[in-house]
């Protein structure tokens, strides 16, 4: 979240599209009831099913799943042509007067650059033009053709009010009476703030559709005020943290990333990640890097880390290829890995197409499980009968299971959506002999680190040297290790300004990031959160929660990263000169007799740097303002084009009928068997779309008997329309089935999934909630994700669960 | 006059019970013993948070056992922490059931070792599991070890053995897998974001 849960109750306007924060996140949806109630806050649900979510909206409308960027398109094109947006805020915090490169170009749902062969963008043109000063030419009469105003205004001028009705099945009238909403939050006053979740991140597109959305924010000057933001709902209660400490492929902590084969020089490698400004007078925080990078290195490799060996830099693995959990699950398939270790996570269940991450699996030579429950992923090579027919003989693999603590059973934080780290404590000992995962990550590299003491092996020098100071070897604590994360200093550090002066001794926990230094001196195992653990102490463990500005900026309350800021790009709440947008909601003014920048919230800004400097809001960009136009950041283009999921119900995509290279994402990765795997809309004519409910958990729940009780059997969600043609009953068992399997469930027959009129024909939806398997204490069900397709987001590589085609029969 | 919660209940059962009584004629002392004490007074309150979705709500979690040396916990109530910004109080229907989570009957006690081929677990010891375990990823590690790619670059990664951490541990585990990971050389490592 840009912003956090209780300043969703400062929005003047909600936009839940691609979430269901109802049934979803119901605790935190409570501040969007305080919105309503006390601010006469208006509610609008977009999604294919009328959810929880959508039965306290002011406005509903369905739309096709897979369709959200045809669907935001049109709202920009709205803002746009009839002149709804904020006017200051455009043109002095985002990139609006860029002039584009002359060979960029869009032509018949292709960007320029395209290698078909490759289904990869070569992206040079996809940049500004820089003027002889090596700063972006901009023109701020933003009547220049290449200026960043036209083409946006060019490219989405093609999604009128009738090609948004044709493509998602939304009515014109409804798509009408939404966008007339949300253009009443272009006055400098008025907020609205975006909610999504998982429905937005499951598709093929779906970081364009997020990005579709931030842009509609920055449109309206949504971003950086009190009560607005992208905020999107993170899934588990510390998905948000692991993330921030980079436990992704291609991650390091804080958001720093891994070299690849190319980056042999480290010189270059920073250099390539340090940015230096785009335009004038900009902060461009990430002219930082290196002292992000040294940092970690030390926590990571202490006195083994030294100017002279880079820090290190040789140590790291570097990248030849993505390696998300689809590819490595293709790779097992192609009996191209031996090992997989899964803690806490159960991916026979949650990752896409079961029949091929199971076949997967049996390849392995080994499996450990770290995890309280017994999961799925752990007995995928027992017979459980239809639910996983398999034939334990024929499956070589060992496996391990090793009982781990749960929360309550553990000290140590975790990061909620509005990126607050929350420090809890310990209430019992777990059962049995389960172990916390410290100890049992702790277990395992001890041995294999004694071995290679011992026996030597390959490429030894990291394992010897990994920094291991803990009190307790075997048993690291929480304690050591949030102060690890957090920082300390190894020397004594003397003041920049005056060198007579300590700021910090060595030993002391640093106060922030901007202690840190890129000469060996500061160690910090992920500076997003440095100063969570300063020598003021666990500031994740504070519950002071006075709200003294009574927006609900509860400053005292844990601790927020980036440095305890809650609302992110806060300096964009303010006009050019300063001057809060809205008074009454005020997160930071500059005050000229002080000479800084104050308010509710810390500010998201170089805080002593007066308004006239001209420094943008957006200080991790070096163009220091937000972009419309995302450079070559994306991989399938700078501005959000709509393509079908890769199973659609239509043929073409309406935008393009005559390319079938633009029908669903050019830039997209498919393995090369996996095409055959697409069924098509002659086979398999509905579409299909996974979700939770409200009284389950992923599949954890099911092994809890009070949840079991609630919702204890598997099913399926049909409209009425649907059921009436193929003769299904409510409590009918049907099958449903894609190319890939096919799972059996108990049919909901429901208004609440509503028959679409897509492009002159009609569209039905099948609705199918993700909680069952073969394990726990609640009926035995189909795992969801047999039907899923192995195929994921062009950047992040997500599945893409929300939106693909069955067919429904009647068992 | 300050009072913390735990101190609040104590005083109005207290109340309840020695004033309204004592007004029909009862003698306080006798009719205090009658008195049920509120359940959850005589509990240990420790704050956390619920493992579940991203909302981040407080908990109260109430056991039984005052932390004495011989004493084991037992956990016997969680509720809603009415202190905590976000949540004030309320649980969801998930959250509400977390007792049944943390007492599942699919609860893992002990370490298990499923050998090739097998229909069954066995039980085993953790030394045995980590030794073993130890030696099946060095073996790996050291038979499959790129430490030059093809150009003669320095790569340094090892493939053949993958790593998905949790989505619901904590920052002070994932730092430490973090750490742990990219000193053996792990690239195929993801966590449940990813998905």
């Amino acid at each position: 979240m840009t912003n956090h849960w209780v300043d969703i109750k400062n929005a003047d306007l909600i936009l839940i599209m691609g979430g269901n924060a109802a049934e979803a996140h119901p605790c935190g949806f409570k501040w969007v009831t305080e919105a309503k109630a006390h601010r006469k806050a208006r509610l609008i649900v977009v999604d294919p099913r009328f959810t929880r979510s959508a039965a306290v909206a002011d406005v509903y409308a369905p739309l096709r799943a897979g369709t959200d960027i045809a669907f935001l398109g049109g709202v920009i094109n709205y803002l746009l042509s009839n002149d709804r947006i904020h006017h200051e805020y455009v043109k002095n915090y985002t990139d609006f007067s860029f002039l584009v490169r002359e060979d960029f170009s869009f032509d018949d749902g292709l960007f320029s650059g395209y290698n078909p062969e490759k289904r990869s963008y070569a992206k040079t043109s996809w940049g500004y033009q820089l003027g002889p000063d090596g700063y972006v030419v901009t023109d701020p009469t933003l009547a220049n053709p290449r200026c960043v105003y036209q083409l946006l205004k060019t490219h989405y001028g093609r999604y009128t009010p009738e090609v948004v009705a044709s493509i998602c099945g939304t009515s014109k009238e409804d798509f009408l009476k939404i966008c007339a909403l949300i253009a009443e939050t272009a006055a400098a006053d008025k907020t609205m703030t975006i909610m999504y979740a998982l429905g937005w991140t499951q598709h093929s597109q779906g970081s364009q559709m997020i990005r579709t959305g931030a842009m509609v924010q920055l449109l309206l000057g949504n971003i950086g005020v009190a009560g607005g933001g992208m905020n999107a709902l993170r899934g588990h209660s510390n998905i948000q943290g692991l993330t921030d400490l980079g436990l992704l492929s291609n991650l390091l902590p804080g958001y720093l990333t891994l070299p690849g084969d190319g980056e042999q020089d480290y010189t270059a490698y920073l250099d390539a990640r340090a940015s230096k400004p785009l335009r004038p007078g900009q902060l461009s925080y990430w002219q930082n890097y290196g002292k992000f990078f040294v940092s970690v290195m030390k926590s990571w490799y202490g006195d083994a880390a030294t100017a002279e060996n880079n820090w290190c830099y040789d140590w790291l693995p570097k990248l030849d290829k993505g390696y998300d959990i689809l590819q490595v699950f293709e790779d097992m398939h192609r009996g191209q890995v031996n090992g997989y270790v899964c803690q806490g996570f159960n991916p026979l269940a949650s990752a896409p197409c079961k029949i091929k991450v199971a076949g997967a699996m049996a390849k392995l030579k080994y499996l450990v499980i770290i995890d309280p429950l017994a999961t799925e992923t752990s007995e995928f090579w027992q017979n459980h009968g239809e639910y996983n027919d398999v034939d334990p003989a024929k499956i070589q693999t060992e496996v391990f299971r090793l009982p781990s603590t749960c929360f309550a059973e553990e000290d140590g934080s975790l990061v909620n959506s509005g990126r607050w780290l929350q420090w809890h404590w310990k209430a019992a000992e777990p059962p049995g002999e389960a172990k916390g995962d410290q100890a049992i990550m702790a277990g395992i590299f001890l041995k294999i680190r004694e071995m290679y003491k011992k026996e030597g092996g390959a490429f030894a020098d990291p394992i010897l040297n990994l920094s291991w100071k803990y009190k307790r070897p075997e048993e690291p604590s929480p304690e050591e290790l949030a102060r690890e994360f957090s920082g300390t200093a190894l020397k004594d550090l003397a003041d920049p300004k005056d060198a007579a002066k300590v700021l910090l001794k060595a030993g002391q926990q640093l106060n922030g990031f901007a202690e840190l230094r890129d000469d060996g001196s500061t160690a910090c195992g992920c500076w997003i959160f440095a100063g969570c653990w300063s020598e003021k102490g666990n500031l994740m463990a504070r519950r002071d929660n006075s709200d003294p500005y009574g927006i609900g900026q509860t400053l005292n309350w844990a601790f927020s990263w980036p440095a305890n800021r809650r609302i992110l790009y806060n300096r964009a709440s303010c006009d050019p000169a300063g001057t809060p947008y809205d008074p009454a909601r005020k997160l930071i003014a500059w005050n000229k007799a002080a000479g800084t920048w104050s308010g509710s919230d810390i500010p998201d800004y170089s805080a002593i740097t007066p308004p006239e400097s001209g420094m943008g809001p957006f200080i991790m960009n070096p163009e220091g303002v937000a972009r419309f136009f995302a450079v070559d950041k994306m991989a399938e283009g700078p501005f959000p084009e709509h393509y079908e999921p890769f199973e659609s119900p239509l043929a073409a995509n309406p935008l393009h009928p005559n390319n079938a290279k633009a029908r669903s994402n050019p830039a997209a990765r498919v393995f090369k068997d996996d095409w055959d795997s697409f069924g098509t809309a002659d086979q398999f004519p509905y579409v299909c779309t996974t979700y939770r409910l409200t009284e389950h958990f992923h599949f954890w729940t099911k092994h809890a008997p009070l949840d079991a009780i609630l919702q204890p059997e598997q099913f399926v969600e049909i409209g009425e329309e649907l059921a009436r043609e193929k003769g299904i009953r409510p409590g009918d068992s049907v099958r449903v089935k894609s190319k890939r399997g096919f799972i059996v469930a108990v049919a909901v027959v429901t208004k609440r999934i509503r028959t679409l009129d897509i492009a002159g024909r009609k569209v039905h939806t099948v609705g199918v909630p993700i909680h069952w398997g073969f394990m726990g204490v609640a009926k035995n069900g189909y795992i969801t994700n047999t039907l899923t397709p192995f195929v994921g987001d062009a950047n992040t590589q997500t599945p893409e669960f929300k939106s693909f085609l069955v067919a429904i029969e009647k068992v | 006059m300050h009072i913390n919660r735990r101190q609040f209940f104590k005083v109005c059962t207290a109340t309840v019970g020695s004033s309204s009584l004592a007004t029909l004629g009862f003698s306080p002392d006798e009719v205090r013993a009658e008195v049920r004490e509120f359940k959850l007074t005589r509990t240990t309150e420790t704050r956390n948070t619920c493992p579940y979705c991203s909302v981040g709500c407080g908990l109260l979690i109430h056991s039984l056992g005052d932390s004495s040396k011989n004493a084991v916990a037992d956990i016997v109530h969680i509720e809603g922490d009415p202190d905590h910004p976000v949540n004030r109080g309320t649980l969801c229907p998930k959250g509400a059931g977390l007792l049944d989570f943390v007492h599942s009957p699919n609860r893992l006690k002990y370490p298990e070792y499923r050998a090739p081929g097998s229909k069954h677990w066995q039980r085993i010891t953790w030394n045995e599991a980590f030794s073993r375990i130890a030696t099946l990823m060095k073996a790996d590690r050291d038979a499959h070890f790129i430490a030059k790619n093809d150009k003669g670059q320095t790569v340094n990664r090892w493939l053949s053995t993958g790593f998905l951490a949790a989505s619901a541990s904590s920052n002070e585990t994932g730092h430490l897998t973090q750490k742990i990971a990219r000193s053996l050389g792990m690239l195929a490592f993801d966590n449940q974001a990813r998905v």
